[in-house]
């Protein structure tokens, strides 16, 4: 036994390295390709000796690269928050936009525009990052309401309620405020462009803390995917564990969607394929959906460039229409724990 | 047993029958207060003469027949509608969550008419014609997608739902990036529910699905109960699941589509309206009646509400419900969490 164990470490350990070495692949496939195609040598030089007088270095440094980060950062993101949420909710179903995060966000920066009058994109990330957390808080604090604490369903329940508020009062502002409309518009279709070039190394301590949280607690999740009862008896305070657990998942969902407007379906479906290649374990589970979402969102970024003759196609409608059947398919296949 | 089993049946029986004449009563009340409320009041009296076609005030009946009673029918109409579809699909998965707006099946409707309004500048009948289709395939598809094994596993109908629902809502956000914002800004009302500018030809069409289909749904309805024993007790009850089922989900469909034709999706009348009708009918059983009749009012109130609360702001009606209904649900969550029911 132990011999298998350790050959299935090292298959794991390797697919990591593929998959590193496949998210380095794509990024670079991400800064070549566009509407003007680079060659590799250019896109080594800029990145090594930029040159602003350059034109073809400005596209590397001013756009190509700066999206390359946040469709990294922000995938990392979502793929660890939809373990997570998948784990603490015990919900194959579960992404993160079910805690209302999206929907808080998309609110705060209805408000940035309208009230506040913002027209940066750099603005939009500290309200997006205000309404997400606002979102998370409210949706536990009801959740935690009444018998049991904050359980799975009641967590579900009240982050789906909270996203119709949050809907219905972004509404009232947009049907009557069409110059916010016509900004906001734009963040809620989930892209990684025209997003200033530094609101990666913005994010990126809210990220690191995130993506600490979240290794960190891999037994403990492993600890709540089996269930509250054996979770405690397996010496872990159940509330706790779930309130360490929202915490990584409002910093990561927060900043990514600040970054990148709401993007539907990576959260869901990295984890699923995840787990095919580790199955339930989330010592490996955790580090596969940090590698495998990036790879999907930049893959998926990459296709909207190329996709069409003129403009592009943002990333959440790749994402969405790409997932609609994948999802589809696995409520299909699998029989899923009822909500 | 039979006789204790037989007593609450009677008891469970009269109240519903106690809170539909209620609110059929809060019904009447409301429709009365839109035609008569408005920059232009008109007497009680005076509706009632204008309504029956005898000598009326200068202007009474221009106001009443031709502004007022369009808006306020089609408020009543798309309310039953919307209640009736959505306790229907509520009960048949025996799931709040899953009403026609959770579902996908507007967000067909929806999004073939924003198709519709940015690619054609399409208007009017157009619309409703395209938006009914819309649906009709949207829940064909569900439907389909959700077979399996020579049964439709309900919660399967539901999952399928969400995800063919995302990605409608993913194209209709494209969609509206690739327009005018003036078009935009005109679907996006049109995607919150609005009875603004509603007159006679948009009434017609929906009242005469009404008369077919909310009689139907009734009917169908007594199957509901059986139906969500479960699929092998309903079957033991001798009752025809499949095509039980898929005569309820027929209905379903087109009262939620030919109501989001003609006013848009209002948001969360669907959703609200059967947990509220439940909650005030009490017993187990579905109160499909009851609920349309919840939907109507709300939908009567909220129209009346966005047109009148803020001076010179008319609020499409959807705004109003969403922000309405939105927190109610949040209290039902919260006083259910804290009294121990909510699981």
């Amino acid at each position: 036994m132990p011999d298998t164990r350790v050959r299935r470490a090292a298959a794991l350990t390797t697919g990591l390295v593929v998959g590193a070495a496949a998210l380095v692949g794509v990024a670079l496939l991400s800064l070549l390709v566009g509407a003007q195609p680079l060659p590799l040598g250019t896109v080594l030089d800029a990145l090594l000796h930029p040159d602003p007088a350059l034109q073809q270095h400005l596209i590397i440094t001013e756009s190509r690269l700066p999206r390359t980060e946040v469709g990294i950062l922000a995938g990392i993101a979502l793929g660890l928050s939809g373990a997570i949420i998948q784990a603490v909710t015990r919900n194959p179903l579960a992404e993160p936009g079910i805690l209302g995060v999206n929907a808080g966000a998309g609110f705060f920066v209805v408000i940035g525009i309208s009230v506040f009058g913002l027209k940066s994109l750099t603005g939009y990330v500290w309200f997006g990052f205000a309404g997400a957390a606002v979102a998370a808080v409210v949706v536990y604090t009801i959740g935690s309401f009444g018998r049991g604490g904050a359980t799975p369903v009641k967590l579900a329940l009240a982050g789906t309620a909270l996203t119709a508020v949050f809907l219905s009062f972004t509404t009232a502002v947009l049907v009557t405020d069409a110059a916010t409309y016509d900004q906001f518009r734009f963040w809620q279709v989930g892209s990684l462009t025209a997003r200033s070039t530094d609101v990666a190394a913005k994010a990126l301590p809210f990220m690191a803390v995130g993506v600490l949280i979240a290794l960190a607690s891999t037994r403990v999740l492993n600890a709540l995917a089996l269930g509250d009862d054996v979770a405690s008896s397996l010496g872990q305070h159940v509330g706790r564990a779930r309130l360490i657990a929202a915490v990584a998942v409002v910093l990561l969902c927060g900043t990514a969607t600040a970054m990148a407007g709401p993007i539907v379906f990576v959260g869901l479906i990295v984890p699923h394929a995840a787990r095919i290649l580790t199955g339930p374990d989330h010592r490996w589970l955790l580090p596969y959906a940090m590698l495998l979402a990036p790879i999907l969102l930049l893959l998926a970024d990459v296709l909207g460039r190329v996709i069409t003759e003129t403009g592009e196609v943002q990333v959440g409608i790749v994402t969405a229409v790409i997932g609609a059947p994948f999802f589809v398919a696995m409520a299909r296949r699998r029989r899923l724990a009822e909500l | 047993m039979t006789g204790i089993v037989a007593a609450t049946r009677r008891r469970e029986a009269r109240r519903a029958g106690t809170v539909a004449i209620a609110l059929g009563l809060v019904v009447l009340v409301l429709f009365a207060l839109s035609l008569s409320y408005g920059s232009f009041q008109v007497s009680l009296p005076d509706i009632v003469r204008s309504l029956l076609g005898q000598p009326t005030p200068p202007q009474v009946d221009y106001i009443v027949r031709t502004l007022r009673l369009p808006r306020a029918i089609l408020a009543v109409l798309t309310g039953l509608a919307f209640g009736i579809g959505g306790a229907i699909f509520q009960n048949l998965v025996r799931n709040p969550l899953a009403s026609p707006d959770v579902i996908g099946v507007t967000a067909g409707a929806s999004c073939s008419a924003v198709l519709a309004i940015v690619l054609f500048g399409a208007s009017g009948g157009l619309i409703t014609v395209i938006a009914l289709t819309g649906a009709l395939v949207t829940g064909a598809l569900i439907y389909v997608l959700a077979w399996r094994g020579g049964g439709m596993g309900t919660y399967r109908f539901v999952l399928v739902g969400i995800g063919i629902g995302a990605a409608l809502a993913g194209v209709m956000s494209f969609l509206l990036t690739r327009t005018d914002i003036r078009v935009a800004q005109d679907a996006l009302i049109w995607l919150t529910g609005s009875l603004n500018a509603r007159d006679w030809d948009d009434v017609r069409p929906l009242a005469l699905a009404g008369l077919v289909l909310i009689p139907a749904a009734l009917l169908l309805g007594r199957l509901l109960g059986g139906l969500q024993l479960g699929d092998d007790m309903a079957k033991g009850l001798g009752i025809g699941v499949e095509r039980g089922r898929l005569g309820l989900l027929l209905t379903g469909v087109l009262l939620v589509a030919t109501a989001t034709a003609a006013a848009g999706p209002i948001a969360y009348v669907s959703f609200m309206s059967g947990p509220i009708a439940a909650r005030l009918v009490r017993g187990g059983r579905p109160a499909l009646l009851p609920a349309g009749l919840v939907g109507a009012a709300v939908v009567l109130a909220a129209d009346f509400i966005g047109a009148h609360a803020i001076p010179g702001i008319i609020f499409p009606v959807g705004v109003i419900t969403g922000v309405i209904g939105a927190p109610y649900l949040l209290w039902l969550l919260a006083t259910a969490n804290r009294t121990g029911r909510g699981e």
